[in-house]
C-alpha cells in the first residue's frame, strides 16, 4: 500500500511520524522554532491519538534527564528542541549518548544567542558536535518525515544502541508547508522493529548504569564509545537500504548533485542544499562546470564517501552556517579540509560562512559566491587553508 | 573477586558502561583512599555506638567485646567517626606511622 500524500506543515507531519513511531515518552520544553512539534504531540497525546507519556518538564536539562530515565526503562523515548533549549541540556547530551540510549531528537536548528535571535542557523547543533550522538541533517519536510523512521530504527538497533539527532532548519522548514508523503502503517510496521533495549533499568535484573569511572579505565570506555560510533556505519547504511526498498527514496551520507564532468563544487549542509541546486542549474546553462555535494551524515562522518565524491574536483566552495571564533573558519570546511588533507590532488577550499540568523540566501548569491570563489582562486591555488569569508557583510 | 580494572581492555567494557553484575560494589576497597585510620581508645571508650551511627560508609562494627571498630577494607579514613565520638577516644592515626 502507498503512503498518502499530505499538505501539511513540516512540524505537523514531524509530530505525525513520531506518532506513528509510537513512542512510549516524549518529554520536551516548547521553544522556537520547534514549538509546532511538541504542541501538536501534546495534542495527539491528549487527544488519545497517542498512547504516550507527555512530561512537560520545566527546562531543557530536566528533558533530557527524564529521555535518560524512560529510553533506560526500556521506553521508546523523543525529544526536540533547538538553540538555547540544546545549551541547556547540553550536560545530559553527552551522558545519553554515553549511556548508549537510543533516544531521537529533532533539532530545529536557531541561532544560539547573543546577541539573542529566534532564527535560523547551525550554530546550536555545532556546540554539541562531539556529544558522541549520531548527527544527520533532512533538508526538507519529506526528509524530516522519513528520518523519524531512519533515526529510531538505527537508534534501536542492537548493534548500535546511539542516540540521533535529526536536524533540521527552523522557520525555514520547520513552518513550510510541504507535499509530505506519509508511510502507511504496514510501511512503518515492516521497516521499525519494537524496541528491544540493549541495557534496561528492571528490578528483576538490577544492572547500574552511569557508574564513576577511575582514571584506570576512563579511556578504554571513550575508545569503547568512539568504537561504537563508527561501528554504527553498516548499520546506518543498512537502514537507509531498507528505506529505500520501503518508500522508494534513496539516502546516502554524501549526496552529489550534476557532478558529472565538474571542477567546482558546492558542498552544502541542510536546506541550504536545495537552493544551491536551483543555482548549479543556472550556473550549467551558462556552460559552467559546477556540481553539488551534499554532506547528509555529519556523524560518524564519512571520510571515504567526501573524498570519492571531490575526486577530481578543483575547487570546492564550502558552506558553512556557524562560526569557530578565532578557529579555521566554519566547522563543516575545517572538517572537509581535515578530511581531504592528506588526499594527492585535495581540491582549493573556499569557504563562505553565511546565512546567520535566518538571513537569506538565495541561488543569486550562490551564483555570486561561485564568481567570488573563481576570482579568488585565480593565479593563487589553492586558496590558503585558513581563508573563510563572512558573504553578504557590510563593511 | 572481579577482575581489576586496570585489566579490562576497551573489548571488555560492555555498552554504555553498565554494570552487570548487582551489588559489586561491595568488592570495591574503598580502604585505599585512606591516608589516615581510626584508632579506638578502649579506657575511654563507653559503647554508645556513635562511630558506628556516623559512619557515612557503614564501615564500622561492632566487635565480640561490644567495642566497634572499622572494617579497614572500606574504611576510607574520613574521620567523621573521630570528630562525632561523644567522649573523644577516637584518634586518627597517619597510615605512614
Amino acid at each position: 500500500m502507498m503512503g498518502q500524500r499530505v499538505g501539511v506543515e513540516n512540524s505537523i507531519a514531524a509530530a505525525e511520524a513520531i506518532r506513528m513511531a509510537n513512542v512510549d515518552v516524549v518529554a520536551a520544553y516548547p521553544i522556537t522554532p520547534q514549538t509546532h512539534i511538541v504542541e501538536h504531540l501534546a495534542e495527539l497525546v491528549a487527544d488519545g491519538k497517542l498512547d504516550a507519556e507527555f512530561i512537560p518538564v520545566e527546562s531543557e536539562h530536566s528533558a533530557m534527564s527524564v529521555c535518560c530515565g524512560s529510553s533506560a526503562a526500556g521506553a521508546r523515548t523523543f525529544t526536540c528542541t533547538s538553540s538555547q533549549g540544546l545549551a541547556l541540556m547540553n550536560e545530559i547530551v553527552f551522558i545519553a549518548a554515553s549511556l548508549r540510549l537510543p533516544i531521537v531528537m529533532i533539532l530545529a536548528n536557531r541561532s544560539l544567542s547573543g546577541p539573542l535571535s529566534i532564527w535560523n542557523d547551525h550554530t546550536d547543533v555545532m556546540s554539541v558536535r562531539d556529544c558522541g550522538w549520531i548527527q544527520v541533517f533532512a533538508d526538507n519536510g519529506q526528509e524530516l518525515f522519513d528520518h523519524v523512521f531512519f533515526a529510531y530504527r538505527v537508534a534501536e538497533d542492537p548493534a548500535v544502541s546511539l542516540p540521533v539527532i535529526i536536524n533540521i532548519d527552523g522557520f525555514i522548514v520547520t513552518h513550510v508547508i510541504e507535499a509530505i508523503e506519509y508511510w502507511s502503517e504496514e510501511q512503518v510496521k515492516k521497516y521499525l522493529p519494537d524496541f528491544k533495549p540493549v541495557n534496561v533499568l528492571n528490578p528483576d535484573k538490577p544492572i547500574t548504569m552511569g557508574a564513576f569511572a577511575l582514571p584506570g579505565i576512563f579511556t578504554e570506555a571513550k575508545k569503547n564509545q568512539d568504537e561504537a560510533i563508527l561501528a554504527s556505519r553498516p548499520h546506518i547504511m543498512k537502514a537507509w537500504g531498507e528505506m529505500e526498498k520501503v518508500v522508494g527514496r534513496k539516502y546516502e551520507p554524501v549526496e552529489t548533485y550534476k557532478l558529472e564532468g565538474a571542477d567546482t563544487a558546492f558542498l552544502t549542509m541542510g536546506s541550504f542544499s536545495e537552493t544551491a541546486s536551483i543555482a548549479i542549474d543556472r550556473l550549467r546553462e551558462q556552460g559552467k562546470p559546477v556540481g553539488q555535494i551534499k554532506l547528509r551524515l555529519w556523524r560518524p562522518f564519512p571520510f571515504d564517501e567526501i573524498r570519492a565524491a571531490t575526486k577530481g574536483i578543483k575547487n570546492l566552495i564550502v558552506i558553512d552556517r556557524a562560526i569557530s571564533y578565532g578557529g579555521p573558519g566554519g566547522p563543516v570546511a575545517s572538517e572537509i579540509r581535515a578530511a581531504l588533507y592528506q588526499e594527492k590532488n585535495m581540491p582549493a577550499i573556499a569557504n563562505f560562512l553565511c546565512g546567520f540568523a535566518g538571513r537569506d540566501v538565495t541561488a543569486d548569491d550562490f551564483i555570486a559566491m561561485y564568481g567570488k570563489t573563481e576570482e579568488l582562486v585565480k593565479g593563487r591555488a589553492p586558496i590558503r587553508e585558513e581563508d573563510y569569508v563572512f558573504y553578504g557583510v557590510r563593511e | 573477586m572481579p577482575k581489576s580494572e586496570l585489566d579490562l581492555g576497551w573489548k571488555d567494557i560492555d555498552p554504555g558502561c553498565a554494570v552487570n553484575e548487582p551489588g559489586n560494589a561491595a568488592q570495591y576497597r574503598t580502604g585505599d583512599w585512606r591516608s589516615i585510620r581510626p584508632v579506638w581508645d578502649h579506657t575511654r571508650c563507653i559503647k554508645c555506638g556513635v562511630c558506628y551511627i556516623f559512619c557515612p560508609d557503614a564501615a564500622i562494627l561492632k566487635n565480640a567485646e561490644g567495642y566497634f571498630e572499622a572494617d579497614l577494607y572500606y574504611c576510607k579514613g574520613c574521620g567523621i567517626c573521630a570528630q562525632e565520638c561523644v567522649t573523644g577516644c577516637i584518634k586518627m592515626v597517619e597510615e605512614a606511622e
